[in-house]
């Protein structure tokens, strides 16, 4: 390709410091050393192109600005589970593994590879046992070392996502193994049979070794594990028993779902229904065999005994013991620290990054956040950047993928050499509007890790559009502070004492339940918010304490899915919160912020048009100085500035009876569509040519402890304010609001 | 079903000058149907030379980088999105446009 790819990459954390604060940078190369510059910037304005105002950053000097000798660092995708206690599993010549089992990938295109589900087998040791699926997808084990290793296998490729009772019972004494997979029945006729193989081996007993549940180990690399043969699929009450079942009790085992051993037998049974929040795999057996899971698999998943009559894994644990594993799960890639930063006393709050740079590529950024020193002097504003969104979309594949996209922007997806790096490097891990390679939806995101979409380049969505927000506030002078969701869900309300006005992002769709209540305390004390947005406050969001720089979403039940979560799977497993749309949970955006997601489309933006409700005494405030009917035909986001995700008025969601909606747009394209949660039957004539609903509304309200609200219903507006030198009705409409919110004089209801 | 007539190339004009919109109803249909077959899913644009090139590209199966087509590159979104449509609407019509 004549557009080259990065050479260097990184990620930061903490996410956000005040001064006096330390960030570490964790910096990579790829395709081998090479040296690097790197710069610490504050970043004012994107790369909006010809149209815009942009590119603007202001170097902030640092004692890591500079050349600096870089080397590839490790990412070691694919979840698993380890045990790490090698001797327990050291010298064993009698013993059966068994498990129930739903295989999501077999066999794996166009590449086949085994996948291990449990066992000791180290590659670089070439030796131990596995239970695994063959490249075919059949079950098989695979126990010895060396050349001498044996392999046996039923030959019968098992069905993807139907669940199976596995097991292998090793006799090494005899010169045996037996195998044995059986179908368990479910809704779906099957001419499934269970097979049974027994056959002569003669290997030796296994080395110590760290025992794997979902993976077998590679080796160890730059000091780190590394782990090769990721399962993909279910697994679900793993055990390991020091006795060779013959293959009349497996038969009984598996008919009876039991581990047709006796428990003083065990050598581990491992339930996977206890400590879901956590990392931790509890071995319920006496020798207490615990271990842990590594990038974060998908717990509070349905066992193979989930009987639907359990939505909840709280209310009925004995049907959530399994957890789904991946071969391309990530959370945290532990790459070394490369660079370390205390942030100076005395810089100012705001959006910055490493811009990192090597030869024969184009840059990347590592975006992190300075917040207003913990004690000390704040501004009156702040910009609430996006963080859980960001990291919602973060490292997006989706539209480089095949598949209906263009049908939705209205025009070719555009990407550029920076998003190629996730095409070429997949250990890098999707958003959570990508499905994993077995098609399930990735339902956890990792901020612990290079993020390539996160920029103030490339696509204008989320940060990058957010940009425009932070220029215009310094084109208004408008001192302001930059605080971040992740900061707002750990330290609720407190953050946001002191602001007077909080200003979102363009689209503050992912919300944890702290992050909302934080919000509405701070209108329940006077303050005001500025919902500069669209498809606001949409989905509901944990950070999983146990597991830090982790995000879940479970997109459950209704709403604009880029995938659907699995009946039974609604409620998350970091906090057992019922998943999906705030909407369906009674806290619908409209309460919030009096509007809420009705349409999208990406292709044109369009205008609004005023209301006769904005010549209402109570809104004279928003327009002063305002004459024009018609509001934002023009931006820098579709020329327009009501595009991309809209939201509107609704009552019946809870927009508040005396919230006035003072513009609202018109004349959108038929790219643009009702969302499917605006239908309960799908109808003719629901798109932007024709349905009224489809629109944006601008919408402002008082709040009965004298703050307020505004509320601008699109994605598209923060693009149309630097539009004419900042000189432009939108501009102008919203420095009005902003002033008015600044006065501390309070509201009174009407 | 719809189907495109291949003697509309009055749709292809009007496409030529407005390829984002707004559109007619007439041309609309053309466009969900070059955009939304299976046949038609494929492309991209590889942004080359930030607000200056853009290369097309022909998205893969099992998650592979995309293939880049170097000889269909453009310094205008416009162009890119008229190449586009030139190429599906003789893969589903069988018939080829002419680039004016």
């Amino acid at each position: 390709m004549n557009a080259p790819m990065p050479r260097v990459l990184g990620y930061a954390d903490p996410l956000s410091a005040a001064p006096g604060e330390t960030i570490r940078f964790m910096v990579g190369t790829l395709d081998g050393p090479r040296r690097y510059r790197a710069e610490v910037v504050r970043l004012v304005c994107g790369d909006t192109g010809p149209a815009g105002a942009g590119p603007r950053t202001v170097r902030l000097p640092t004692p890591i600005e500079g050349e600096h000798d870089g080397v590839p660092q490790l990412i070691d995708a694919g979840s698993y589970a380890i045990v790490e206690r090698p001797e327990a599993f050291a010298g064993l010549t009698r013993f059966t593994l068994q498990a129930f089992i739903q295989p999501t990938r077999v066999p794996i295109r166009p590449e086949p590879a085994r996948q291990a589900i449990m066992g000791t087998w180290a590659e670089d040791r070439a030796g131990g046992f596995a239970l695994l699926l063959d490249e075919t997808g059949a079950l098989a084990l695979l126990i010895g070392s060396g050349p001498a290793a044996a392999l046996v296998s039923t030959r019968a490729p098992l069905t993807g996502r139907r669940w199976y009772h596995v097991a292998a019972s090793v006799d090494l004494a005899a010169g045996t193994v037996s195998l044995r997979q059986t179908p368990l029945s479910d809704h779906t006729p099957s001419l499934e049979r269970p097979v049974a193989v027994t056959a002569s081996v003669s290997a030796t007993a296994a080395p110590p070794g760290e025992f794997f549940l979902a993976a077998a180990r590679q080796g160890v690399e730059g000091g780190r594990l590394r782990t090769c043969w990721h399962f993909n699929g279910k697994i679900d009450r793993p055990r390991a028993s020091g006795r060779a079942l013959t293959p009349a009790e497996l038969e009984t085992a598996a008919a009876e779902r039991s581990g047709g051993a006796a428990d003083a037998d065990a050598i581990a049974l491992w339930d996977l229904a206890a400590d879901i929040p956590s990392d931790q795999v509890t071995d319920r057996s006496s020798n207490r065999l615990h271990g842990r899971t590594v990038n974060a698999p998908k717990r509070a998943v349905t066992g193979h005994n989930w009987d639907g009559t359990a939505m909840d894994w709280r209310v009925a644990p004995e049907q959530y013991g399994a957890i789904h594993f991946h071969d391309d799960d990530l959370h945290d890639a532990g790459w070394t620290p490369s660079l370390t930063l205390t942030i100076p006393a005395g810089t100012r709050s705001g959006a910055y990054a490493l811009r990192l740079e090597a030869a024969g590529g184009p840059e990347f950024w590592v975006v992190f956040y300075v917040r207003p020193p913990r004690r000390g002097p704040r501004a009156r504003t702040a910009f609430l950047a996006s963080t859980a969104t960001y990291l919602a979309y973060s490292n997006y594949r989706a539209r480089m993928r095949q598949g209906p996209a263009e049908l939705y922007i209205g025009a070719l997806p555009i990407v550029d050499p920076t998003d190629l790096l996730l095409m070429y490097h997949p250990e890098l891990g999707g958003s959570t509007y990508d499905t994993h390679s077995d098609g399930s939806g990735v339902c956890h995101v990792s901020r612990l890790r290079p993020i390539v979409n996160t920029r103030p380049t490339g696509r204008l969505w989320n940060f990058f559009l957010d940009l425009c927000l932070v220029d215009w506030l310094e084109a208004e002078g408008q001192p302001y502070d930059v605080i971040t969701d992740d900061d707002l869900h750990a330290e609720g309300a407190a953050l946001l004492e002191g602001y007077a006005v909080i200003l979102t992002g363009c689209h503050p769709e992912y919300y944890s339940s702290a992050m909302l209540d934080a919000l509405e305390t701070h209108l329940g004390r006077g303050g005001r918010l500025m919902y500069m947005g669209g498809n606001g406050f949409y989905w509901r969001v944990s950070y999983p304490a146990a597991q830090p720089g982790l995000l879940e979403v479970r997109r459950a039940e209704d709403g604009t899915r880029a995938w659907v979560e699995s009946v039974g799977e609604y409620y998350h497993s970091s906090t057992g919160e019922y998943g999906g749309m705030w909407r369906r949970q009674g806290r619908a955006p409209n309460a919030l912020a009096g509007i809420g997601f009705v349409a999208q489309g990406f292709d044109r933006s369009s205008y609004y048009r005023r209301t006769a409700a904005s010549r209402d005494p109570r809104a004279r405030f928003i327009f002063e100085g305002i004459e024009d009917e018609i509001l934002g035909d023009f931006g820098t986001s579709g020329s327009g500035a009501a595009g991309l995700e809209l939201d509107a008025f609704n009552a019946s969601l809870g927009s508040p009876a005396h919230a006035l909606v003072v513009a609202s747009s018109e004349d959108h394209s038929n790219a643009f569509q009702l969302v499917n949660e605006e239908m309960n039957v799908s109808f003719a004539g629901s798109d932007g040519r024709f349905s009224p609903a489809v629109r944006a509304d601008i919408v402002f309200f008082e709040h009965p402890s004298g703050g307020a609200v505004f509320s601008t219903g699109s994605i598209a507006y923060v693009g149309s304010l630097a539009h004419a030198g900042y000189k432009n009705n939108i501009a102008r409409l919203t420095g009005n609001v902003l002033r008015r919110f600044l006065d501390p004089a309070p509201f009174g209801m009407p | 079903m719809f189907t495109i007539d291949p003697r509309r190339t009055d749709l292809a004009q009007e496409f030529k000058r407005r390829p984002f919109g707004p559109h007619s109803p007439e041309l609309q249909a053309v466009l969900i149907v070059l955009r939304g077959s299976l046949h038609c899913q494929n492309l991209l644009l590889v942004c080359t030379r930030p607000h200056a090139e853009w290369t097309l590209a022909e998205k893969q199966p099992h998650g592979l980088p995309p293939r880049l087509m170097p000889e269909w590159r453009f310094d205008s979104l416009e162009a890119a999105e008229w190449q586009a449509f030139r190429m599906r609407w003789e893969a589903v019509t069988g018939q080829a446009l002419p680039d004016r």
